[in-house]
């Protein structure tokens, strides 16, 4: 009776998970589709608390509360600009859980007491080996992202030998942990020895990870959390069949897929194979990428405009086109970008957002810092949505973007050729706010600012943004 | 084969069916050419062209008599039905429906005739509808015509003697005729609004520039062969007083609407033109069926009420350069497909022959069958768009993710599934009779398979501005390996198999507070 109850409710919980994923398929839906998710989360443990062999409860209700509290407080502290950080410290959790579980579920006697032979063993140490990863490569893109790792692709000689010799030598404990581990030869003394092979293997694991992630920059940092959303998910699915439990697993290959089409989006969007951001490291295929334009390339001239004339710019203009990017959020512009866009709205410009997939840090980052500055999202367009009307737009506005409106993309061998971008050099006049004239994390100059049409507003973007906001306001 | 063009008859008829270019065109189809004299006189073609392009001039008598085939702009007259040869072919335009005797007549005689006002309008006929070549000269000229009448400016000027407002330009009806008279009064600087009961035709009026007027009403117009058709009585009501609305406000209005077979719709009415300002002008492109406008008088320029009306029947005719070459390509590509000179037959099952051909060695052939279904209209586009603006109509594509997307999700189960396949392979080859019955691991297996493909199914119809949040969801959903941890909560406390599962339970459970705590932070910020 109490299997059933058990596995009408994993059904339950599941098919809740799946509304809830479907539910963010449109901002109508989806704060529906996260009730879903909580409240299949909900069921689950409940569920599972219920179940007899549970009697340690003194232990898990501390847990499960002290858990809930500082997931809390995390959450709710959390800056829209700083989510990235929390994603990637929150994937290293599942990680670890999953690691822990992983040895937890091997020391425990019952299992062998039920017969389970080598595909569960197998299974534990698939369930640990990518649990390691997933916990250390989050740990390193937290760091990173959180800015106290240098976003440089950390690139040692020989790194993908390295690599592989850490792959084969995890096989090769496997091999021997399964050898050892195998229960029917039922002694204390091999299950220390397979504790000791999974230990070894889960540690190297761990430096696998770091250095996967080491090698990445941090303008691929979208395409690693994404990724590593989706390790996190297989982490919960390798669990789910070492547990023999469908919950398990139809939650971790829900995951699983959703980070795999995020990273698969991401990387469409740069016009790079998933191979490539892996194991390219940003930067290596080129290695001058500053004398990319060859003889023609003069040290172009760039045209620098003061907070007026970008405002006398706004005022001439009907239609405007705002494009964030990462410097935006650095810089926590949003809501001053937002009071600019209502100003400009009331003065009865059309003004519209041009998102670029892989603009900020991680997938919908834009969207996310833009939606808390209150700006209504049937004006914050994608890019393949805005692209065409560019050329009919008076004025661009480029706030901290740098790399997704470089025309150099349209050109044949540089780092970022092919990857679709913001062809907002088609405008009227482009204005871009910059903090200084430094290349973007491309490391690739942007012969957009010494376009002809385009004038430079150096500053910080927060700065400017709200001085403009205050000029405008003057004018009234 | 001998092809003859003949010299119009018609009185004031300018145009003619071959120029000295298309005569070139046929003779290298293989065709004898045989042109009267004069025949292209009135469109500034000389007979010295003629013949230099390889055509025989002689009188009329040796055209109506000795030639095989007689292409022709306007039906023949009496005496020309009599001078034709028994057996003869004719292509000319018929209206068939009107001129019953003259088909009769023609039946006597043997005669295959062709109309080229009813070939087909069908995608692949395009190059040889005459109607449509026609409408577009007319309506252009309906533009110059009524500049000519109109005492303004079309474009508007700041001059330092004052400003002069833009006219204002009403089109009715945005066929061919409707669409080259927008793009011409366009031309001209005016402003341009245009109205018609087909709500496909929007797009195209939009793309010349010009605003297309609406009705609060839900009725489409789209009749048979990209026509329009009889529209319900309210429609009609509410139409007039759209109009008598419009009145007030527009300088020039052209009419241009026809239902095939039916006189024209009364559609600008006497109250219209009364409300219209002195020294407004109204052509009438529907003049020969009666016209559009009520006070029309077919063949003649009045004015009434101080507005100019005029009901041109004859614009075709006002640019006979350009329709007579238009007209003759027509026909090139109409005996292109019949066969050209070696080939030429009359074949009944070539759709756009069988529309077009009336009588067939005497006998009456028309009206043809009903078209098959295997040819949906929907299929088939009104030429208007390739003959009156250049431009190509637009197409949107949806670049969706469906194909990649799709082909992944095959390839991303493939994969794993082979993986999981390969390691259970490898184990049950490595450590035979160690293997416990592997059908739980299968089911799970399927389990996951299916789960994969469903989140595959489900991810890609998260819209991209969602994906922050999304990757928050996942990533307190993915805290549900806490049920690993929960599981291991019984025996000693201090096991360390509970102590390794009460921190699994810990930092799953900050993944699951902070993951949908943030998540519904962010949407409540989402707003419309």
């Amino acid at each position: 009776m109490e299997i059933t109850l058990l596995i009408v409710a994993y059904l339950v919980s599941s098919v809740l998970f799946i509304l809830s994923l479907r539910g963010l398929s449109s901002q109508e839906t989806a704060r529906r589709g996260n009730v879903y998710g909580i409240t299949g989360m909900a069921i689950a443990v409940g569920a599972t608390l219920t179940v007899s062999t549970i009697t340690l409860y003194e232990v898990l209700v501390p847990a499960l509360a002290i858990g809930a509290v500082i997931g809390y407080f995390m959450a709710a502290r959390v800056g829209m600009t700083a989510m990235p950080e929390l994603v990637a410290l929150l994937h290293s959790f599942v990680g670890a859980a999953a690691v822990l579980v992983g040895f937890a579920t091997y020391l425990d006697s019952d299992m062998y007491a039920k017969g389970a032979g080598g595909v569960f063993l197998v299974e534990v140490f698939i369930d640990v080996f990518i649990g390691a990863i997933t916990f250390t490569g989050s740990v390193i893109a937290f760091l990173k992202l959180k800015g106290q790792l240098s976003g440089k692709p950390l690139l040692i000689p020989g790194r993908h030998l390295v690599n592989i010799a850490m792959v084969v030598g995890a096989i090769a404990l496997g091999v021997l942990y399964v050898q050892a581990g195998t229960p029917f030869a039922g002694s204390e003394l091999t299950q220390t020895e397979g504790l000791m092979y999974l230990g070894i293997m889960a540690a190297i694991a761990g430096v696998l990870g770091i250095h996967l992630v080491a090698a990445i920059g941090g303008a691929d940092m979208p395409v690693v959390v994404s990724m590593l959303n989706s390790y996190s998910g297989w982490t919960a699915a390798a669990a789910g069949f070492m547990l023999s439990n469908d919950l398990l697993i139809v939650t971790g290959a829900l995951v699983g897929s959703s980070g795999a089409i995020l990273s698969y989006i991401m990387c469409r969007a740069m016009n790079r194979s998933i191979w490539n951001v892996i194991f390219g490291g940003f930067g290596t295929s080129s290695g001058a990428p500053a004398k990319l334009r060859g003889d023609d390339d003069k040290p172009g001239e760039v045209q620098e405009l003061d907070v007026q004339g970008c405002v006398d710019e706004l005022l001439a203009a009907s239609s405007v086109v705002i494009v964030p990017g990462y410097g935006m959020a650095v810089a926590r512009a949003q809501h001053s970008v937002c009071d600019l866009t209502q100003l400009l709205r009331d003065r009865g410009k059309e003004v519209r957002f041009g998102i670029h997939p892989v603009a900020g840090r991680l997938p919908g980052h834009m969207n996310v810092l833009l939606a808390e500055a209150n700006v209504p999202y049937d004006i914050v367009l994608e890019m393949d949505e805005i692209n065409d009307d560019l050329s009919d737009t008076d004025v661009v506005l480029v706030i901290g973007a740098n790399d997704i409106v470089n025309p150099i993309a349209l050109e044949e061998g540089s780092p970022i050729s092919g990857m679709p971008v913001l062809e907002v050099w088609e405008a009227g006049r482009t204005v871009i706010f910059k903090r200084s004239r430094a290349t973007g994390y491309a490391g690739v100059d942007n012969p957009l600012f010494y376009h002809e049409r385009s004038r430079m507003l150096f500053g910080d973007a927060g700065d400017t943004v709200g001085e403009l906001v205050g000029a405008l306001r003057a004018k009234r | 084969m001998k092809v003859g063009i003949p010299k119009e008859s018609h009185p004031g008829e300018r145009r003619v069916a071959g120029t000295p270019g298309t005569v070139r065109t046929l003779r290298d189809q293989g065709f004898e050419v045989a042109v009267e004299r004069g025949a292209g006189a009135a469109a500034a073609y000389p007979d010295a062209l003629y013949e230099e392009a390889g055509a025989e001039l002689c009188d009329s008598a040796a055209i109506w008599q000795d030639c095989d085939l007689i292409l022709k702009v306007r039906p023949p007259n009496d005496l020309e039905a009599a001078a034709i040869r028994e057996g003869a072919h004719l292509i000319c335009f018929v209206y068939p429906a009107q001129n019953t005797a003259l088909v009769e007549r023609l039946g006597k005689k043997r005669v295959t005739l062709i109309a080229m006002d009813c070939v087909p309008r069908i995608s692949r006929a395009q190059k040889l509808d005459a109607l449509s070549s026609m409408a577009n000269a007319a309506g252009y000229r309906a533009v110059v015509e009524a500049a000519q009448h109109f005492g303004s400016f079309f474009t508007g000027q700041i001059t330092a003697a004052g400003r002069v407002p833009p006219a204002k330009v009403l089109v009715i009806g945005a066929g061919v005729a409707g669409l080259a008279a927008i793009a011409a009064a366009r031309g001209l600087g005016a402003i341009v609004r245009a109205f018609d009961t087909r709500e496909a035709v929007r797009d195209q009026v939009k793309s010349l520039g010009a605003e297309f007027l609406e009705l609060e009403f839900e009725e489409s117009g789209e009749g048979a062969g990209g026509y329009a058709k009889v529209m319900s009585e309210e429609f009609i009501k509410a139409e007039m007083d759209l109009f008598y609305e419009q009145a007030a406000e527009v300088d020039i209005v052209i009419t241009t609407a026809l239902i095939p077979g039916r006189p024209a719709p009364t559609l600008w009415q006497a109250r219209a033109v009364e409300r219209m300002k002195p020294g407004s002008v109204v052509v009438d492109l529907a003049a020969e069926q009666g016209g559009n406008c009520e006070l029309c008088v077919p063949d003649e320029v009045v004015v009434r009420h101080g507005v100019t009306i005029m009901g041109l029947t004859d614009l075709p005719s006002r640019m006979a350069t350009v329709t007579s070459n238009l007209y003759g390509t027509n026909l090139t590509h109409l005996l292109d497909d019949m066969g050209k000179a070696e080939g030429y037959h009359v074949d009944h099952d070539d759709e756009v022959v069988r529309g077009a051909l009336i009588l067939d060695q005497g006998e009456l052939m028309w009206p043809p069958p009903k078209r098959e279904p295997t040819i949906q209209p929907e299929k088939d586009p009104a030429p208007e768009p390739s003959v009156a603006h250049p431009a190509p109509p637009h197409e949107v594509t949806e670049p969706g993710p469906e194909t990649p997307a799709k082909t992944g999700g095959i390839g991303l189960g493939a994969v794993v599934g082979l993986a999981l396949a390969a390691a259970w392979v490898g184990l049950r080859f490595f450590y035979p009779g160690q293997i416990t019955p592997p059908l739980e691991f299968l089911q799970h297996l399927t389990v996951f398979v299916l789960a994969c493909f469903v989140g595959w199914q489900v991810i890609w119809s998260v819209t991209a501005a969602l994906h922050t949040p999304l990757m928050a969801v996942t990533n307190a959903i993915s805290g549900i390996i806490i049920v690993g941890g929960l599981l291991q909560a019984n025996g000693s406390p201090t096991d360390p198999k509970v102590m390794l599962g009460a921190a699994a339970v810990l930092l799953a459970t900050i993944n699951i507070a902070g993951g949908f705590l943030v998540t519904q932070r962010m949407l409540k910020m989402f707003r419309k």
